[in-house]
């Protein structure tokens, strides 16, 4: 712990656009020391990202840095390419966000390993061959020889951030700098990410800089963290010290607008309103199916993204939807507004099958369930002003109101989602993001719907932001006394606002309880996996957790046998074959689990 | 889930907070475009060649059809060169072997150049809002079949079939607006599609769906607008396109016929005596580029202010 | 991948016979026949005549003698030039024109890729802005200005450099001598050259703005083998689907080009075709053509999935 690779100063990193000029990164003054992590934290614009670009010359054409780092003591800022070309790439290396638009599309993964080594080591082509695969074995990806001859659509998203981690560690570098190397990928694949960057750690004894806005990311693997907010550090120090004596205010928000899974109501404010014991259901789906067609070579085939969902949902009831990406949450969530054809099955609003209205009656019903979505920009029509977006419904299912009672609706509904009233004639993209999904939550309740479905609503928004909007919802839920589906990748978030949480994988149910039968006593392998994979911003505790790993790829949905992969005894080893459906089994009142093989 | 730099509450608040007024996409494209220097420029230039040209009758002293045997082929009145006729009077161009005034037919020449890229753009855009728009609002097997024909037909020289449509009607003056057009409509096509079909997979026609709007509603409402800016840029860039196509039939004489005439007849006609009088080909040409290159400008300038990436 | 492409083929045979079915009607709907232009003859005559050219049958079993040929290569005679078949003129104006073409396409791909990838390497530079500029040019001003324009300076005007005249022949094909061929080469190619360097400039700064090229640039590599290896080959797709719409607009270059320069090419004929009046050349030139650009795409839609290994081979 004593000698510094990485010694950075007086950094500062300014953005040319045509509008203004940004400055990203302020007098920066950081150190990296050897064989340690160093975690850098903060939320999206806090130019933790950009300042590591810049320190090895990888700015984009608009950006400009000054200051100095220094590799080893020596100035690197400012070097050429064919200078810093000497150790980047062999002694300095970095790793990306999204592994696959990062990874040359048309150059297969041993082409892309065994060219980082001939240039910098000048080795021979077959013993850099050779030397790949090693690396390849060290990163966990099995059957090397096969996947370097692959290209990189050809390999999972875990696969391909492995291929990217092993490009970076083939040449045995000094420091490993990986920014937001897990991001774009499921928890349980993130799981096995970290963990494989931290055993390479101890085993090559590689320093690394690990970028992230994950407060639980940082907890497990750093040593010391620094904490950025604006181009600015508020705080360094070793991460016991952060995490349990933050010293800046900062520093305590972020860890405290983190919601934790290992603590369920952490505070009185996230405590969920409780459901009278009489509350009636008011949603009832029954064995509902979502069947795209896919193109296979001359056939098509159906993918099931919902394979036969039921459940029920109660006046007033949050009900969580949990799963990783491609489980069919957000197709199920169409399909139960209608926004998608469903294939099969039924949904019963009030009693009344959704399938059956015609196109008016439906229309008519709208006024009952609203969405918001996911990406608040994306949700907002670019050309309309914020006050025309919210007054949209309005406008539609109560044709009645006039001019001027919408616009006092829209002035209303906007002071209560905590938006300027004023601004009811702005665009959104004079917006921030938070504020935008402010926008969609005020849309989704101007018309006091009885259901709304939050289709991962707070999944592209700060921790702290997310925080706020969480605690909008809630509010508003038990205000307008509505029934909320709260669909999710992230079972932190889904534990403080739900009363029962559903597990989904690949378009079935694997579980559902609860809340805190779900998160206290999971039963299925899948939810013990998912639960075992989030990362908890607690450092002792991440640091000693055990983990339930999943074995194996997950399978593709178009496989006859991917219903069967807790359930291997029952499946026929045939990809086409009719296969046994597992059932769900009440394991306790309200318990729901799916069969699967005892865990051995 | 990939966390997308959504920019941060401080950048909003920087905005005052009793600046109510919101600036949409159009008065922001607006803006861009006016501190495009060669737009702007394009666009003074365009528009004085436009009003000269409705003008052109009554700026000169002579016709457009007007012979004067007894200057044929002269050089412009202030082209004083020994040896070649001067065809004096308020001939500023000079005149052409029939001893008509080439000012006045270059503008009339602008009359037709500028009218059949007006009306053939307008028949290509036609065609191709509806064409493209339906495919793109159908989508799947209607839009792959209706997409693969216009592939098909987009790599043929079609200029080929427009020569064929000339040569069976017999160089009709109105056919040929509609020929041009009925040729340029497959880009607009193909951008009214791509745009239509990418609007409809936005989030934001969903939530309109789920706000209980109708489909014409949306259309009306959402789609439109959002087409319109591809649109205007790739109807600026067609009109020149159609400028080019006339005077390239023009210039193999499969275009407007004598006395009337446009940029491409009178730069044939210049070719063909350009060793002995080239003014007859540096007129016709100096205005028939500068109004493409106007247009190809105010295309640029606009494609860059409705699209703001930077470039 | 073979059947990929067997597919393709299989997609563009009804392609070409609908392409023949729309030119032959057309033809056929033109008024008046073939001959009118000529004195009026005896009744008999016309009769044999249009029984010499099946033109006494009812349309769809001229239609069907026509395809019937065609599938063995047969483009009928011209009803113009008497002694010589549509097929003949092709074959005679062919080795012109595909020299011109081919040798200004191998220009225009050559230094328009060069150009185009100089301006994207030096983006919103002085170099980038230049050849920008230039290209612009290159599209704006059409062929029929260029083609007297550049005859104007090198042909008539002539150019002495350093006191040797270098003035090259303004017109005819002579052979096919390098001389002759300069100018109308210069003439097809300028626009192409333009339209090229543009393409790959955009398509080479988004690849250059990638993730990708950021992951190379951070393993350490050189540019010019980032640009070589990781890059150019993305950054060259948009070109192999431009090709088949290139080769249509050299064809309909080569129109303007062959006339001026007086040159003996296919499309030359075609022109003295459209305005005599020779509905059989015309059709036959326009089937040539729309063969051959679709036999390109064909070839160019091949080419795309093999180098881009990401194409799914099922649409």
């Amino acid at each position: 712990m004593s000698g510094k690779i990485l010694e950075i100063s007086n950094l500062d990193v300014h953005f040319t656009t045509p509008d203004c000029d940004v400055h990203a990164v302020k007098d920066l003054h950081l150190e990296v020391r050897e064989a340690e992590c160093l975690g850098v934290v903060g939320e999206s614009g806090s130019g933790k990202s950009q300042a590591f670009l810049a320190a090895i010359g990888l700015l984009s054409g608009n950006g400009r840095a000054s200051g100095s780092v220094k590799y080893r003591g020596q100035e690197i800022l400012g070097q050429s390419q064919r200078a810093l070309n000497r150790f980047r790439g062999s002694k300095i290396t970095m790793i990306f966000q999204d592994p696959l638009t990062s990874l040359t599309p048309h150059m297969t993964i041993g082409a892309q390993l065994v060219e980082t080594l001939c240039v910098h080591l000048r080795l021979p082509r077959d013993e850099a061959a050779k030397r790949a695969l090693e690396v390849l074995e060290l990163v966990r990806i099995p059957e090397g020889r096969r996947r370097m001859s692959q290209f990189p659509h050809e390999l999972s998203g875990g696969m391909r951030q492995r291929v990217m981690i092993a490009m970076g560690v083939v040449c045995g570098p000094d420091l490993l700098i990986a920014d937001e190397p897990t991001t774009a990928l499921d928890v349980t694949v993130q799981a096995e990410i970290l963990e494989i960057m931290r055993d390479l750690k101890d085993e090559l004894k590689t320093s690394i800089v690990l970028v992230s806005h994950d407060m639980g990311v940082i907890a497990g693997m750093a040593d010391r963290v620094a904490v950025m907010r604006g181009g600015e550090i508020v705080e360094t120090g070793p991460v016991d010290e952060i995490y349990y004596a933050p010293k800046h205010g900062y520093t305590r928000m972020l860890l405290e607008a983190v919601p934790r899974l290992d603590l369920g109501d952490q505070s009185a404010q996230s405590k969920v309103k409780e459901l009278p014991p009489d509350a009636q259901p008011i949603l009832k789906v029954d064995d509902l199916r979502v069947h795209f067609p896919v193109a296979e070579g001359w056939r098509t085939k159906d993918l099931r993204a919902v394979d036969g969902v039921s459940f029920y949902l109660r006046e007033g009831e949050a009900l969580g939807i949990v799963g990783e990406s491609g489980c069919g949450k957000s197709s199920l969530a169409r399909a139960l507004l209608k926004l998608l054809p469903k294939t099969d099955g039924a949904v019963l609003w009030l009693g009344r099958d959704l399938g059956r209205l015609d196109g008016e009656e439906l229309r008519k019903l709208r006024r009952d369930f609203q969405i918001v979505f996911q990406d608040p920009l994306a949700s907002l029509d670019p050309r309309m002003t914020v006050g025309e977006s919210i007054a949209e419904p309005l406008r539609s299912l109560k044709p009645h109101l006039s001019r001027e009672e919408i616009r006092r609706c829209v002035r209303d509904m906007m002071d209560q989602v905590g938006l300027e009233p004023a601004w009811i004639n702005r665009y959104p993209h004079e917006f921030s993001g938070g504020q935008n999904q402010r926008v969609g939550v005020a849309r989704a309740m101007i018309v006091e719907p009885k259901l709304v479905i939050c289709d991962e609503a707070v999944s592209a928004l700060d921790a702290s932001i997310q925080r706020q909007m969480v605690d909008l919802i809630r509010e508003l839920q038990s205000e307008f006394d509505m029934s909320l589906i709260f669909i999710s990748h992230d079972l932190s978030v889904v534990r403080q606002i739900a009363h029962r949480v559903m597990v989904l994988y690949l378009g079935r149910i694997v579980e559902l309880a609860d809340r805190d039968v779900i998160y206290g006593d999971p039963r299925h392998p899948y939810t013990k996996a998912l639960l075992s994979a989030v990362p908890i911003p607690d450092p002792k505790l991440e640091r000693a957790k055990k983990r339930v790993r999943l074995t194996g790829e997950l399978p593709s949905p178009l496989d006859s046998r991917a219903p069967l992969v807790f359930l291997k005894s029952k499946a026929i080893d045939d990809p086409e074959a009719v296969q046994y459906r597992p059932k769900l089994i009440e394991v306790a009142p309200g318990h729901l689990v799916a069969e699967h093989d005892a865990v051995t | 889930m990939t966390v997308t730099d959504i920019g941060s509450d401080s950048a909003a608040l920087m905005i005052r907070a009793q600046d109510v007024q919101g600036r949409s996409l159009w008065v922001d494209a607006w803006q861009r475009l006016l501190k495009n220097r060669a737009a702007v420029v394009s666009m003074i230039v365009l528009g004085t060649i436009a009003v000269l040209a409705i003008l052109a009758p009554w700026l000169s002293q002579y016709s457009y059809d007007f012979q004067d045997y007894a200057v044929t082929s002269c050089a412009p009145n202030w082209w004083n060169e020994p040896g070649i006729c001067n065809a004096g009077g308020t001939h500023w161009f000079g005149t052409d072997s029939l001893g008509r005034d080439l000012f006045v037919r270059v503008l009339f020449g602008a009359r037709v150049s500028l009218a059949v890229g007006l009306v053939a753009t307008l028949v290509s855009l036609m065609i191709g809002v509806l064409y493209g728009a339906t495919a793109g609002y159908l989508g799947g097997r209607v839009d792959g079949v209706m997409m693969r024909l216009v592939d098909v037909l987009y790599s043929l020289p079609f200029i080929f079939f427009v020569i064929i449509l000339m040569v069976v009607f017999h160089r009709n003056f109105y056919l040929l607006f509609v020929a041009i057009g009925a040729v340029e409509w497959l880009t607009m096509a193909r951008i009214v599609r791509g745009q239509t079909l990418s609007i409809k997979q936005k989030e934001f026609i969903e939530a309109a769906r789920a706000a209980g709007v109708g489909s014409l509603g949306i259309i009306r409402r959402h789609v439109i607008p959002n087409v319109l800016g591809p649109v205007i840029v790739y109807v600026t860039l067609t009109i020149p396109a159609v400028i080019l196509a006339e005077s390239f039939l023009s210039f193999l004489g499969l275009g407007i016929a004598d006395p009337l005439t446009s940029w491409g007849v009178l730069i044939a006609d210049g070719t063909a005596q350009m060793e002995n009088c080239p003014w007859l080909l540096i007129f016709p040409c100096a205005f028939m580029t500068a109004t493409l290159f106007c247009f190809n400008f105010i295309g640029d300038g606009l494609r860059d202010a409705l699209d703001p990436k930077d470039r | 991948m073979v059947s990929y492409a067997l597919r393709r083929v299989l997609g563009a045979a009804p392609t070409l016979l609908i392409i023949i079915t729309l030119a032959f009607f057309m033809m056929r709907l033109a008024p008046g026949g073939p001959f009118d232009s000529q004195r009026h003859l005896p009744a008999e005559i016309e009769r044999n005549v249009a029984a010499a050219y099946n033109l006494d049958k009812p349309i769809y079993e001229q239609y069907a003698i026509y395809l019937d040929r065609l599938m063995h290569g047969d483009l009928g005679p011209s009803y113009k030039s008497k002694d010589f078949t549509v097929g003949q003129l092709i074959a005679e104006g062919l080795p012109v024109s595909a020299k011109l073409g081919l040798a200004a396409i191998a220009i225009a791909l050559l230094l328009g890729i060069a150009l185009g990838v100089t301006a994207a390497l030096h983006q919103n530079m002085a170099a980038d802005h230049g050849i920008m500029s230039v290209a612009m040019f290159g599209i704006t001003i059409p062929n029929f200005v260029t083609a007297p324009l550049l005859t104007l300076l090198f042909g008539v005007y002539g150019l002495k450099l350093f006191g040797t005249d270098v003035s090259l022949p303004v017109a005819g094909w002579n052979g096919g001598q390098l001389r002759n061929m300069i100018l109308p080469v210069m003439v097809l190619a300028l626009p192409q050259i333009a339209i090229i360097a543009r393409l790959v400039r955009g398509s080479m700064v988004e690849v250059l703005h990638s993730n990708y090229v950021r992951t190379a640039r951070a393993k350490g590599l050189s540019s010019y083998r980032i640009v070589t290896r990781h890059a150019l080959r993305a950054a060259l797709l948009p070109l192999v689907s431009y090709l088949g719409p290139a080769i249509a607009q050299l064809a309909t270059g080569s129109l303007i080009v062959e006339q001026i320069f007086q040159l003996p090419g296919i499309g030359r004929y075609f022109v003295l075709a459209a305005l005599n009046r020779d509905y059989t050349l015309v059709l036959g030139v326009v089937i040539f053509y729309a063969a051959f650009i679709i036999f390109l795409n064909l070839l160019a839609d091949i080419l795309y999935a093999v180098l881009d290994p990401r194409v799914s081979y099922r649409t």
